[in-house]
This record gives C-alpha cells, sequence and structure tokens, in this order.
C-alpha cells in the first residue's frame, strides 16, 4: 500500500494528472465556442455579403463623364475617359510614381483579361484616410484630389503628389457585354 | 489608511441594518471619517467634478436614447426631433453633448495634476493606471457617441477612424470589416455603435469604483507629495472635503451652464448639421476638441520609417501616445513626487503641458499649411515663339539603355540647331522628341505663396501664351518650408521624449530641493491647536 502511494507520488502521469488537462482542455474548447459566435456576430451578415455585386450600363455615360456607383456601400468611380486623359495617363507611365503601376495594369478586368482605356473603374476612397476625391479641372495632374489632406491623383488614379501612400484601388470588375460591367 | 471605522449607528433601524449589511458604515467611512490630507489644492478638487460629470451624461444619455434611432436614415432627424419637439430635449440634448466636452476639460486638468504632484508613483500606480484604463474608455465612448448624430462629421469621422485599423498588417481589412460590420460604416455600425455607446458608462462607473478603491487604500497624494504621517497631517473628508469639492463644483457648474445656455454648439463642427452622406466628404474631416491632439500626432507623419509606412507610423504613434501613460510610474526615476521640490523637472513640465496646447492646435489645422518658408513657390517657364518644330522618334535598345538613347537624341538635334527641345516617353524603349529651331527665346517668371497657387499662375501663363508655343519647359523651385506636419513631429517627439527620456534620466541627475522645515520639522502640535 505504501509502495502504491509512493509511486503514485513520483510517477510522471496518474489518472489525477490526465484529469486535470482533460477537464481543462474541455473547459478551454468549451469558452472558445462560446465566446466566438459573440465575435463571429459582428462581422457582415448575409445580406450585407449578398448585396457585394453591382452591374453598370456604360452606355448612358458619354466620354468625359464619371458616374459614382455604390459597391458594397462604397462609392466606386466608373470614369468615360476622354482620349487626352488616356494620353496624358499613358504618357505618365514612365514618370516618377510614388506606387509605381502602368495605366494598362490599372485597367485589367478582375479575371485577368486587359480592359479598354476609355474605362477606368475606381474606388471612390483616398487610400490615406479614406475621404472620397474630387474630379477637379484644376487639379495638377488633372484626375482627382481629395479635399481632406490634399493627395492629387492623376488621370490613371494614380498617386502623385501628398500623404496617400497608393494610387486610388481599382474596383474589381469585369465586361459582361461591350457596354455593361459588372463591379465585385 | 482609513484605519478601524469610527462608525456608531445611533437608531434602532440603523443598528439592524449595520448588522446585515453595512452600507451605511461602508459610505461614512469612505466619504464622511475618510482622512484627507490637510494641505491639499483646488487641483484636487476635479475627482468630485468628474463623477457628477459621468452621473450627468449616464442620466442624461438615459433620457436621449428614449428618443433615439439608431438608424441610418433616421438618426439624424430623430436628434432634431430632439432638439425641437421632445419637451425639453433641447435642454437634456445640449447638456449631454456639452457634458461630454465638460467631462474631458476636467479630465485633462486631473490628469496633468497628476502629473504634476507625481500621485502615479509608489505606492499609487494602480491607482494611475486604473485611470488611464478610465480616460481610454472615456475616448472610446465619446468618439461612439459624436458617430450617433449620424452628421457629416460623425460619418467620416467614423470612417477614418475605422480606416486607421485598416493601416495594421495582414488583420487590418478583417478587423475594420469586423468592427463595422459591413464594408464601410453603414446601418449595422450605427446600430452597434449605440449598443456600446450605451454600455461603455456602465463599464466606466466600474472601473471608477476600483479607482475610488484603490485611492482610498493609498490615500490621496497632496501637494508637497510626502505622505501624511499622522492623524495630525490630516482632516475628515466631511465637513473639509465635502464643501470645498461643493464650492469648486458649484463654480464647474456655472460654466458648464453658460456653455449648455448660451453658446451650446460653440464646441462642436458645424458640418454636423449636416446629415451624413457617403458620397460627399466634408471639406476637412477634424475630431471634437479634446481629441485633436491625437489626431495631430496621428498626422505628424509625412514619411515611411524603413518598413513601416507613413499611415501605420501615425496609427502607432497615436496608440503609443496614450499608451505610454501606462508605463509612466515605471518610466519617471525620480523619487521626489511632487514637481514643486523639482525645478528643472518643472520646466519640462510646463514645455510639456504647451506641447500638448499646440499639438491640439495642429490637430485642427490642414496638415499642409506652410508656417513659415524662407522665399515664395518661383517658376521660370521658357519657351519658343514663332520657330520651326520637328518631331522625330527615339527607340532605345533596352529599357535600361533610354536615358543613354534619349541623351543622344537631343545632342543630336541641339547639333542640328534646336533651339529648345523635349523627349517624351511613351513606352519602355520608346519615345518621341521634339525640337524647335528658329523663333525667338521668350521666358516669364512666376511666383506663389503655395505650391497649388503657383500651379495656377503657370497654367494662367500657359493658356496667355497659348498656341504660340509649341512646348513650355518649367523651372520649378520650392523653398525650404515648414508646414503644421513638420511641427506636429517636433512636438510629437517632444511629447515621447517627456516621458521616455527626460523622465527617466532627470529623475537620476536632478538635484532637488531642499524639505522645507514645516515638512522636515515635526510642527504637528501648532497644526492640531490650529484646527
Amino acid at each position: 500500500m505504501a509502495e502504491a502511494a509512493q509511486s503514485a507520488h513520483e510517477g510522471d502521469t496518474t489518472r489525477r494528472d490526465f484529469i486535470y488537462i482533460a477537464g481543462a482542455s474541455v473547459g478551454a474548447v468549451g469558452v472558445a465556442a462560446t465566446i466566438w459566435p459573440f465575435i463571429d456576430q459582428m462581422n457582415p451578415a448575409a445580406d450585407t455579403r449578398a448585396m457585394s455585386t453591382t452591374e453598370v450600363d456604360l452606355a448612358a455615360i458619354s466620354e468625359g463623364q464619371q458616374i459614382k456607383v455604390m459597391w458594397q456601400g462604397k462609392p466606386v468611380f466608373v470614369r468615360h475617359r476622354t482620349p487626352a486623359e488616356i494620353a496624358s495617363a499613358q504618357r505618365d507611365d514612365f514618370a516618377t510614381l510614388k506606387d509605381p503601376q502602368t495605366d494598362a495594369e490599372r485597367l485589367v478586368q478582375e479575371n485577368g483579361e486587359a480592359g479598354q482605356p476609355a474605362w477606368l473603374i475606381l474606388q471612390a476612397s483616398c487610400t490615406h484616410l479614406g475621404c472620397v476625391p474630387t474630379f477637379v479641372e484644376g487639379s495638377s495632374f488633372g484626375g482627382w484630389f481629395c479635399p481632406c489632406h490634399g493627395s492629387d491623383y492623376d488621370t490613371s488614379g494614380r498617386i502623385r503628389r501628398g500623404p496617400a501612400p497608393k494610387n486610388l484601388h481599382v474596383a474589381p470588375y469585369v465586361f459582361t457585354g461591350p457596354t455593361a460591367i459588372r463591379i465585385g | 489608511m482609513s484605519g478601524p471605522s469610527t462608525y456608531e449607528p445611533q437608531s434602532g433601524i440603523t443598528r439592524w441594518l449595520d448588522r446585515r449589511l453595512p452600507i451605511i458604515r461602508l459610505a461614512h467611512d469612505s466619504f464622511v471619517a475618510y482622512p484627507t490630507p490637510r494641505n491639499l489644492n483646488y487641483w484636487w478638487t476635479f475627482g468630485a467634478m468628474l463623477s457628477l460629470c459621468l452621473i450627468v451624461q449616464i442620466v442624461t444619455g438615459i433620457v436621449l436614447a428614449m428618443h433615439y434611432v439608431p438608424h441610418i436614415n433616421m438618426a439624424f432627424a430623430s436628434v432634431q426631433r430632439l432638439e425641437r419637439d421632445v419637451p425639453f430635449g433641447w435642454l437634456i440634448q445640449n447638456i449631454h453633448a456639452v457634458g461630454a466636452s465638460m467631462f474631458f476639460l476636467a479630465v485633462y486638468i486631473h490628469m496633468f495634476r497628476g502629473l504634476y504632484y507625481g500621485s502615479y508613483k509608489a505606492p499609487r500606480e494602480l491607482l494611475w493606471i486604473l485611470g488611464c484604463v478610465i480616460y481610454l474608455l472615456m475616448v472610446a465612448t465619446g468618439f461612439l457617441g459624436y458617430t450617433l448624430p449620424w452628421g457629416q462629421m460623425s460619418f467620416w469621422g467614423a470612417t477614418v477612424i475605422t480606416n486607421l485599423l485598416g493601416a495594421l498588417p495582414l488583420v487590418g481589412e478583417s478587423i475594420k470589416n469586423w468592427l463595422s460590420g459591413g464594408f464601410s460604416i453603414d446601418q449595422p455600425t450605427i446600430n452597434r455603435f449605440f449598443s456600446l455607446h450605451y454600455l461603455l458608462p456602465f463599464v466606466i462607473a466600474g472601473v471608477v469604483a476600483l479607482h475610488v478603491w484603490a485611492l482610498h487604500e493609498t490615500g490621496q497624494n497632496n501637494p508637497v507629495g510626502v505622505e501624511v504621517k499622522s492623524k495630525a497631517d490630516t482632516v475628515p473628508f466631511t465637513p473639509h472635503a465635502t464643501i470645498k469639492d461643493l464650492f469648486a463644483t458649484t463654480l464647474f457648474v456655472i460654466l458648464f451652464a453658460v456653455f449648455v445656455f448660451y453658446m451650446p454648439d460653440a464646441l462642436g463642427h458645424a458640418d454636423n448639421f449636416i446629415p451624413a452622406d457617403p458620397l460627399k466628404t466634408p471639406p476637412e474631416i477634424v475630431p471634437e476638441w479634446y481629441l485633436l491632439p491625437f489626431y495631430a500626432i496621428l498626422r505628424a507623419f509625412d514619411f515611411n520609417i524603413g518598413p513601416i509606412d507613413s499611415k501605420l507610423a501615425g496609427v502607432l504613434a497615436m496608440f503609443a501616445s496614450i499608451g505610454v501613460l501606462f508605463i509612466l510610474p515605471w518610466l519617471d526615476t525620480s523619487r521626489v513626487r511632487s514637481m514643486r521640490y523639482r525645478p528643472i523637472a518643472r520646466q519640462f513640465f510646463v514645455i510639456f503641458a504647451v506641447v500638448c496646447f499646440v499639438l491640439g492646435w495642429c490637430g485642427g489645422q490642414n496638415p499642409g499649411n506652410i508656417l513659415f518658408k524662407v522665399a515664395p513657390f518661383e517658376a521660370t517657364l521658357n519657351w519658343i515663339d514663332g520657330g520651326q518644330v520637328t518631331e522625330r522618334s527615339i527607340q532605345a535598345s533596352s529599357a535600361g539603355q533610354w536615358q543613354e538613347a534619349a541623351d543622344a537624341a537631343r545632342e543630336e538635334a541641339r547639333a542640328q540647331g534646336a533651339a529648345m527641345t523635349a523627349v517624351i516617353r511613351t513606352g519602355a524603349t520608346t519615345g518621341t522628341i521634339r525640337a524647335v529651331t528658329g523663333g525667338s527665346a521668350q521666358t516669364r517668371s512666376v511666383h506663389g505663396d503655395t505650391a497649388d497657387l503657383l500651379e495656377e499662375h503657370i497654367t494662367e501663363v500657359k493658356e496667355e501664351v497659348g498656341q504660340a508655343a509649341p512646348f513650355f519647359s518649367i523651372e520649378r523651385s520650392s523653398p525650404a518650408r515648414f508646414t503644421v506636419t513638420n511641427l506636429s513631429l517636433l512636438l510629437t517627439i517632444y511629447y515621447f521624449a517627456f516621458f521616455l527620456l527626460i523622465l527617466p534620466i532627470l529623475g537620476l541627475r536632478e538635484r532637488p530641493e531642499r524639505v522645507p522645515d514645516t515638512i522636515a520639522k515635526p510642527v504637528t502640535g501648532e497644526a492640531q491647536g490650529a484646527s
């Protein structure tokens, strides 16, 4: 009897150790499983995620015009660029850029196919702190200008001056017809 | 600190209660018999005001929640209805809105008091940290509350702040979507912000209870920073501190009332009276005045620091500026509590206070605003009037040799008598060169106060000259200048240096002033007579 007690005392693992570890593990899993729904409920809900694509008819947008459409609750610029804007965007492909990208790279569709130079689809939120840039003719680069902190973008939506670290993000889009696109 | 309880129930009912739930005893020991240092000055009265503020915010907030509708299309109108139609809604809404500002005013004075008199030093480290927790909760509550009226500033403030979290690497975007419950600030956001704005004040109340508990365990610090040694150094909380707090709080309430009744909107931003519009950014986005210093720190970085881009650097600095307060008790190495006896530290403290104010000013300014510059922005435009333009293409053998090919083409054109050339790169290895021969060289200088004005003047000249010039060569010179961002960076550096360098080093090097005789020598006998 004394021998058995001693071996239990000195032994590396006992039934009791196992019960402690198993009990604590079940408890930890239980706590995690209980907490997770309370954390996950704050993520975008199914209806919010369902509204994740937007169809745009391009036929109504004439050259030099731009419309703002809502995609996932955020504004997106759909710009019908003039030949002058396209030329200026392509000319600056080799200018000194903070976030180097060619105009052609910025037109690529979500499926990897090349876009059309006339149509530029951009997320309308400044990469600095998310304000909506305005299309100002007097912007130093002929493109977008953020009124919040003065970030200046060119006709390809590339950052040229100001605090924004990145070019305006291209919204993921595909041409679903000659004059129709789907965003998202 | 408090010692054994001196409460003696006077009536049968209180004796009955005391044996079952000694709640009157607790109140008596905490707010009547509690010994308070007899040398406390008026800077020690802000705790009482803060308690009042919390109660006022909770009471008015509960009433507002009875009328407020947390819906993107109805929130703004429901606040307007509160102000116009609900009986006394205008009063309660204004008290709540002004109350937030008064709460922060009092808490800042309370914090500077603690900083000056070393109230964070042993044994009050935990008391200080609990205070920092309360402050952090207040900032969160204030921000959430400011979102609820769903005006332009509410919406865009929330957008800017949630985008801050997007700056974090890898997890940023997920956290941002998790917090706003969607891909932008929308209905799920306003709903949860309302819920949390209602919850947090009660969390604050809980932490305040811990803060007071910790305070009553260690006892109050006092202006000389020397621990009270005997009962003779203290007076009972009631009536001494009670009356003093009441008097100071009365003055505070008068100031409060002046704002509520005479200028209820003076502390807010006019843009928040425009309903939120996700498609239109206000010309400037600024937080409420009490968060401006942190906003200035956020925007102080306009350059990348190694792998950390400027945006993340700003976010980290902003959180660190509050985080550093939590470890302050271990940063200050001086054994002397009160800066009354630290002549050098006192001067750095005054600079620190000024820095905080100026940071607040910077936070309200457009960061690109130029404070000083050595000369105006200048540009020289050169063009050829009435020359012959020739155009030729350039082909480089590889992208790496583009520069050489362009230079060679330019040399060649000049050798052929061109007065001016312009090279335009159209591809990795291709480009065109335009050269003008003959004609008369023209030059014009323009200058402007800002880079934007200069560009405007350049455009004016170009339009004026028009087709007469095939192209322009423009040399721009920007003067050395000092902007609000540069100033914010300097102030941010001082802010952190004060905590991370000055206090740790000064504490070891500084020679404190001599302890006055009134403290060093026992004079308690006389003091007892005076009380």
